[in-house]
């Protein structure tokens, strides 16, 4: 059991710290959580890229990288995420904890330091940022929109997203789109990061050796000039229960030799409370999210039609998306098998050692996320979104109390809403 | 057992050599509820000649990945990845050029899922059926490669870098090759190199070391069988063979890698070492924390995207440069300049001493994945390497180490540049 603790450090400013000795690193995360709007993605996803560019004290890459070697090869990086209709800008870092430090000096106090000079004191003249920074990065950020095609499956769940979301924040991108990022000047990048620092609820994360006491005055000592305000409430996340009419079909076609087949499905509207969340935490295995799984089993290892098939599940939002990549002849059959085990699973068809081994699946899953740092943070990360605090021993607790009945019940609220696939030129 | 401990980076580690010639490691874990183990054999992609009782056997490119993917067929007629997923274990398996490796992770019942997979790696079976089926599988896992850059950029990289060397064979083979397979020729494999005397079982977890040893002295083949003779083609010139490769695919810009051949040291101590110059050397050149990155990314010429690193495979060494660029040229040359400035001006001393210090923190910082530690040890015995004494390897690399490697080993000749290029541009 690893306790969390929690300090409210400001209203709106919370940190969350687990404390054990048992990793050789320490990790630290600053993440504001801001709506996903279509007038703000692609700023909200550049900021943090211009602040980690320069800051007033080390005011180009190689002075702020020559500070991070100087901590052991500590690293911070921006990072974007989306869950649900929120959108989590900030920064991560991950260090040596001090344990490993061979002077045995402390890391933590500077480390945080250099978080709170990346987010508050950046380069420039203290009214804007450096223009050059911000035109780089920039560039950057839209060449860096333009390559999702590189990745074919990724590019395809983002089409479906897009595709079957229009009109509901879900389908925004998390770096915004192309359009919105020519269009940022450096003005209304400044003015958003003055608004972000001053009204966004921020969420402070720790996980090392250290005690909470000492994280707490290694944060506050970095964050005492942020500004005071009254910030906003966690955004929250619009969910759909169920498609709008028929089932939407998209398609395109590309320079591919092998065909992408993605399908969205509403299911039932969001949810966040744990009993649900445990529900269909395991009805995903069951059904495409472990290799156990009836998409695993049947899609490919019975029909061989793919080398992947899996599903994966946006909870607070409702969505389950279901992928695999097939030949483009193969896209009916593949489509066909994927309901029929869709429909077994909601007429209860699933057999009890189907049933146990997802279970054990997903409960194994949840405790070994106790012994990855990076996966922990993810955890309580989305716990933090959806204001809720259950430990994954909580939720694996109530894992193991799911009956078939509730599966089915849960299974049944799963409607299709959106087909996309992605083909080649010819055919 | 011997009992190894290495106190400046907080490991023990027991180690047992079988009878059987099985090498067996255990990393003690007491603070961790998962356990994870590691079952590997001396035997990848570029083993495809071999002599097996006196005969030279030619065998398919891809054999040894094709194999991997049917040792989970048991007997009895299950499969053992679903086997391990049913106790809620994590099971997986990788083929790389030198290596196959069997893994899993749990939280629970470790012993039994230690028995499955010893069993199923030491037991063959197939039938002239199950290999066929398999074929629409591994068809659709070589299309999904076909269709990523990044993987198709690598393997023209090789080609292009070695021109006997069997690096230069595709893991996981063609269409074409795979079809020639049979259930005979992966008998053959199977008999010649799953052999305890050619693989070895490293477990990170809290287990009993002894317990490990018995279990497999318990269930794998008690003979001790020895080396097989493997040819790994012509000897291969110092240069490279092409000094550029190109291929259009569907990509937003252009992604380069830019290769630099070197000689692998003599033995597997040196090899090490040179392993550790290799890695400083490209951080210090062209890492983040360099003159060089911080212009380059100033001008636009590369992008976050950026990556270095050496590589090595048995016969074989390399390091490589890649990412996205709008002028791969350009990166290409001003790799090579900056290369002949520090020929003539030598490294910045300050920036090779943090260099040092952050390269030792990642490395320990690493160990924090168990799968880290047990592939890394799994590696280093097959090389004739210690990975533990990084630490004292990076105290003794000086400046003048660094230089000599550069001057040595960055020449043109040297060097390969290989482009995934966007359709419209080939245009």
């Amino acid at each position: 059991m690893l306790p969390i603790t929690e300090r409210v450090l400001a209203p709106g400013v919370v940190l969350r710290a687990v404390q054990t000795k048992k990793f050789k690193t320490s990790m630290l995360g600053v993440t504001f959580l801001e709506p996903l709007r279509e007038e703000t993605a692609s700023l909200n996803a550049l900021l943090p890229k211009v602040l980690r560019r320069g800051t007033q004290a080390h005011p180009d890459m190689e002075s702020l990288s020559a500070a991070l070697d100087d901590l052991y090869g500590g690293g911070i990086e921006p990072i974007i995420r989306k869950k649900g209709e929120v959108q989590c800008v900030g920064f991560w870092g991950s260090f040596l904890d001090d344990a490993f430090v061979p002077e045995g000096s402390r890391i933590l106090e500077s480390a945080a330091g250099l978080f709170g000079e990346i987010i508050l004191r950046p380069a420039g003249d203290g009214k804007s940022f450096v223009p050059a920074y911000v035109e780089s990065e920039k560039a950057n950020l839209i060449d860096k929109i333009r390559s999702e095609i590189n990745d074919k499956l990724q590019y395809s769940l983002a089409r479906l997203r897009r595709l079957m979301c229009q009109g509901e924040a879900y389908g925004i991108d998390k770096l915004g789109s192309e359009a919105q990022a020519q269009a940022i000047t450096g003005e209304a990048l400044y003015a958003r990061y003055r608004e972000m620092l001053e009204t966004a609820p921020i969420y402070l994360y720790y996980c090392g050796s250290a005690d909470i006491d000492r994280v707490e005055a290694a944060f506050r000592k970095a964050f005492a000039d942020l500004p005071q305000t009254q910030r906003q409430p966690v955004p929250e996340t619009i969910s759909v229960a169920e498609p709008k009419g028929e089932v939407r079909r998209f398609a395109d076609s590309m320079d591919v030799t092998q065909g992408k087949l993605t399908m969205g499905f509403r299911v039932g509207g969001g949810f966040r409370d744990m009993e649900t969340v445990a529900r269909f935490f395991l009805l995903n295995a069951i059904y495409g999210g472990s290799t156990n799984s009836k998409l695993f089993l049947n899609v490919r290892e019975k029909l061989s039609l793919c080398y992947f098939a899996s599903s994966s599940l946006a909870m607070n939002k409702g969505v389950m998306l279901v992928y695999s990549g097939v030949e483009f002849a193969n896209f009916q059959k593949a489509e066909n098998e994927i309901l029929a085990q869709l429909e077994a699973c909601q007429k209860g068809e699933i057999t009890p050692e189907e049933l146990e081994s997802a279970r054990r699946s997903v409960v194994g899953s949840l405790r070994s996320s106790l012994d990855a740092q990076g996966r922990l943070e993810e955890y309580w990360l989305n716990r933090f979104v959806t204001g809720t605090s259950y430990t994954p021993e909580e939720l694996a607790a109530e894992i193991e109390k799911v009956t078939l009945a509730e599966l089915v019940e849960a299974a049944r609220k799963i409607r299709l809403d959106s087909v996309y696939t992605l083909r080649g030129k010819e055919g | 057992m011997i009992k190894h401990t290495y106190e400046r980076i907080g490991e023990t580690l027991w180690e047992e050599t079988l009878e059987n010639g099985l090498r067996v490691y255990v990393f003690p874990k007491p603070d961790f509820g998962k356990c994870y183990a590691f079952f590997a054999t001396r035997y990848g992609g570029m083993d495809t000649r071999f002599q097996l009782n006196g005969q030279w056997l030619d065998t398919p490119m891809g054999i040894a990945h094709y194999l991997e993917h049917k040792m989970f067929d048991t007997p009895d007629g299950g499969n053992a990845l679903q086997k391990l997923s049913a106790t809620g274990a994590s099971p997986n398996a990788f083929t790389s050029s030198a290596i196959t490796g069997y893994h899993f992770e749990c939280t629970d019942l470790f012993w039994e899922n230690l028995r499955t997979l010893l069993e199923f790696v030491s037991v063959p079976y197939f039938t002239e059926e199950s290999v066929q089926k398999e074929q629409g599988i591994i068809g659709q896992e070589i299309r999904m490669m076909e269709d990523n850059p990044n993987r198709q950029s690598y393997r023209l990289l090789l080609e292009a870098l070695y021109q006997h060397h069997p690096i230069r064979n595709s893991v996981a083979g063609s269409v074409e090759s795979i079809a020639q397979i049979t259930a005979d020729t992966l008998y053959h494999c199977h008999e010649a190199f799953y052999t305890p005397s050619n693989m070895v079982l490293c477990v990170a977890g809290n287990v009993d070391p002894e317990r490990v040893c018995a279990m497999a002295r318990e269930i794998l083949p008690k003979e001790a069988k020895s080396a097989i003779p493997r040819d790994h083609g012509a000897d291969e010139p110092r240069e490279v063979f092409q000094q550029e490769s190109s291929k259009v695919m569907a990509v937003a810009a252009p992604l380069f890698q830019v290769g630099i051949k070197i000689q692998p040291a003599e033995d597997g101590a040196s090899q090490f070492c040179q392993k550790l110059l290799g890695d400083l050397v490209c951080e210090a050149l062209m890492g983040s924390s360099s003159p060089l990155y911080s212009r380059l990314y100033t001008q636009g010429v590369i992008n976050g995207s950026f990556y270095c690193c050496y590589m090595e495979y048995p016969g074989c060494a390399f390091l490589v440069a890649g990412g996205e660029s709008k002028s791969p040229e350009t990166v290409r040359d001003a790799i090579l300049e900056e290369a002949a400035r520090v020929v003539r001006e030598g490294l910045d001393d300050g920036l090779f001493t943090r260099l040092k210090k952050a390269a030792y923190g990642s490395f320990v910082r690493s160990l924090n994945s168990f799968e880290n530690l047990c592939v890394e040890q799994a590696q280093g015995y097959f090389d004739g390497q210690d990975p533990w004494t990084f630490p004292k390897v990076y105290d003794s690399i000086t400046r003048e180490d660094a230089e000599a490697f550069v001057r040595t080993w960055f020449r043109p000749e040297q060097t390969t540049l290989v482009v995934i290029r966007p359709e419209e541009e080939a245009q």
